[in-house]
């Protein structure tokens, strides 16, 4: 029969526990997660037939498929820009069943990045270029003493903060609400430890006049998995499937990841998140009235506002006002990142907030939102809708 | 401010040099601020790169900036400590009067006195292995 690109869907997703020191090894931590969303998704983990990761894995295909005894790969790709490659995961694998050329895509996320190596310490010179991470131009930045993703992110939302009269104290909020989702979730690494903006208020600097340690997500040990098949496919398993309806990556004109200062735009704003919004809906027919959650890339504060300008759900420069009027909680307009994000939940490079849509859509989440049917997830350069059958 | 002079050692972390932007730090080593301009259609190529995004040439001049610009956004680094410095430096994205940007540090400034769109001029600071980058201050006059 013929396909078009409604007929993607996630049977499966898996998971270690999230941690600061895992004690094994990446290629153990991938191998459990791919495990078990196989499981999850009632398929023999012999049968994967595609494999898609960031290019910043540590862990080889080859050593991946040996532990889970692959017997005839047909597909392996791998996705640049750091985070930003999360949900273009879920692009690609949505491609290559849609092109009929895989039946099981396996996608994995694995890493040891609190116990074996720190992403958010000042980063080695000789990697701050490498080919794959999207962000080819932080050398640009190193001499100066913008050495982390936190100074990077924070030279943009400066420009932000200047140009819409936002305060740091308006970002916690983001970092409030997201604590409190963690807080009902037992898989978050800070289940049961809510904060108060006057604890976001009082946490260190990290980056003078923007971020706080409270704004910033973690540095966890884990790994996420998750099972992509062809929707007839996916109905036949053993979960209820999780429709792709439409996934995209948009990488405009001098657009680069992070330290994303040279294109002819607004610094206050997201052109790549921009280009995948519309891209996005116009591939979908939807608009942001259709989502009943959003699961937004959360490596900074900042970046939800920014995002949930960029894909309409508040016009620009009023993300402050839209988290602060209560929309993004339990209850609210768009409940966002119940899970409690990367702040909350575990920095597992933004693959933890796709798993969380597709708990939300198959009604399984620890922070239940009710009655969705559609859920935009983002990690600003690619974005994808899921949706329950 | 804690700036490295010259009767200090340099503790700056130097530029990490690959050969599409060798000539930006050569020059600025001698104390000059240069940029790649495509010699076909005028093009500035910052930051560099071999071609131009316009016109697909791969020839190009290498040429002086006015070192004038504007101030566009500016933080200061708290946790980590970020390497080479004893105190937590002002990093800037600068708007060149060229009309790009360009990330770089503010000296000879206070923290709470800068303002966006403040004109700056630039100078040279001393690194580890012998280099300079360019770093701005307050324009004179």
């Amino acid at each position: 029969m013929s396909r078009s690109f409604k007929e993607a869907a996630i049977a499966g997703i898996g998971q270690t526990e999230f941690s600061k020191a895992s004690g094994r090894s990446e290629l153990q931590l991938a191998a459990e997660c791919s495990r078990s969303a196989c499981e999850d998704a009632g398929i023999d983990p012999k049968d994967i037939d595609g494999m898609v990761t960031f290019t910043l894995d540590n862990t080889d295909e080859i050593h991946l498929c040996r532990c889970l005894g692959v017997e005839n790969l047909a597909y392996t790709t791998r996705i640049p820009g750091g985070g930003a490659a999360a949900v273009a995961t879920i692009y690609q694998a949505m491609a290559m069943v849609n092109a009929g050329l895989c039946n099981n895509v396996l996608i994995w996320r694995a890493m040891n990045e609190r116990s074996q190596y720190r992403f958010g310490q000042p980063i080695d010179m000789n990697t701050a270029f490498a080919p794959g991470g999207g962000t080819g131009s932080l050398l640009w930045c190193m001499p100066f003493g913008a050495q982390t993703p936190a100074t990077w992110e924070s030279l943009a939302s400066q420009r932000y903060m200047q140009k819409y009269g936002v305060s740091n104290e308006d970002f916690g909020r983001v970092s409030v609400v997201q604590r409190k989702y963690a807080s009902t979730n037992p898989n978050a690494w800070f289940y049961e430890k809510p904060i108060t903006l006057e604890d976001h208020q009082n946490s260190k600097w990290v980056v003078e006049p923007v971020l706080r340690l409270l704004d910033c997500c973690q540095e966890s040990d884990g790994g996420v998995a998750l099972i992509v098949t062809s929707l007839e496919r996916a109905r036949d398993l053993k979960q209820k499937p999780v429709r792709v309806l439409g996934a995209c990556q948009s990488i405009p004109r001098e657009v680069e990841v992070i330290s994303n200062y040279y294109h002819d735009g607004d610094l206050a704003e997201m052109p790549e998140a921009k280009g995948t919004a519309k891209r996005l809906y116009e591939q979908t027919g939807m608009g942001p009235e259709d989502m009943q959650l959003a699961m937004i890339y959360d490596a900074f504060t900042p970046q939800v506002f920014k995002q949930l300008e960029a894909f309409g759900f508040c016009g620009h420069g009023e993300g402050s006002d839209f988290v602060k009027d209560g929309h993004i909680e339990q209850g609210g307009k768009l409940p966002v990142n119940t899970n409690g994000g990367l702040i909350g939940e575990a920095y597992i490079h933004g693959m933890n907030n796709i798993t969380e849509a597709v708990r939300q859509i198959r009604g399984e989440a620890a922070n239940q939102v009710d009655n969705i049917q559609n859920a935009l997830v983002s990690s600003g350069m690619a974005g994808a809708v899921l949706a329950r059958d | 401010m804690t700036e490295n002079t010259e009767e200090q050692k340099p503790t700056r972390m130097p530029p990490v040099v690959t050969l599409d932007a060798k000539f930006f730090w050569d020059h600025a080593t001698k104390g000059e601020l240069v940029c790649e301009r495509c010699s076909n259609c005028d093009t500035f190529r910052y930051p560099p790169r071999p071609m131009c995004p316009d016109c697909h040439s791969v020839e190009r001049d290498i040429v002086p900036l006015s070192g004038k610009g504007t101030v566009y956004s500016w933080i200061r680094p708290r946790h980590p400590k970020p390497f080479g410095f004893d105190e937590p430096p002002i990093a800037a994205l600068i708007t060149l009067e060229e009309g790009f940007r360009m990330v770089s540090n503010l000296i000879d400034i206070e923290f709470e006195d800068v303002t966006a769109g403040m004109p700056v001029e630039v100078t040279f600071v001393p690194t580890l292995k012998n280099k300079q980058v360019p770093v701005f201050r307050p324009a004179k006059g």
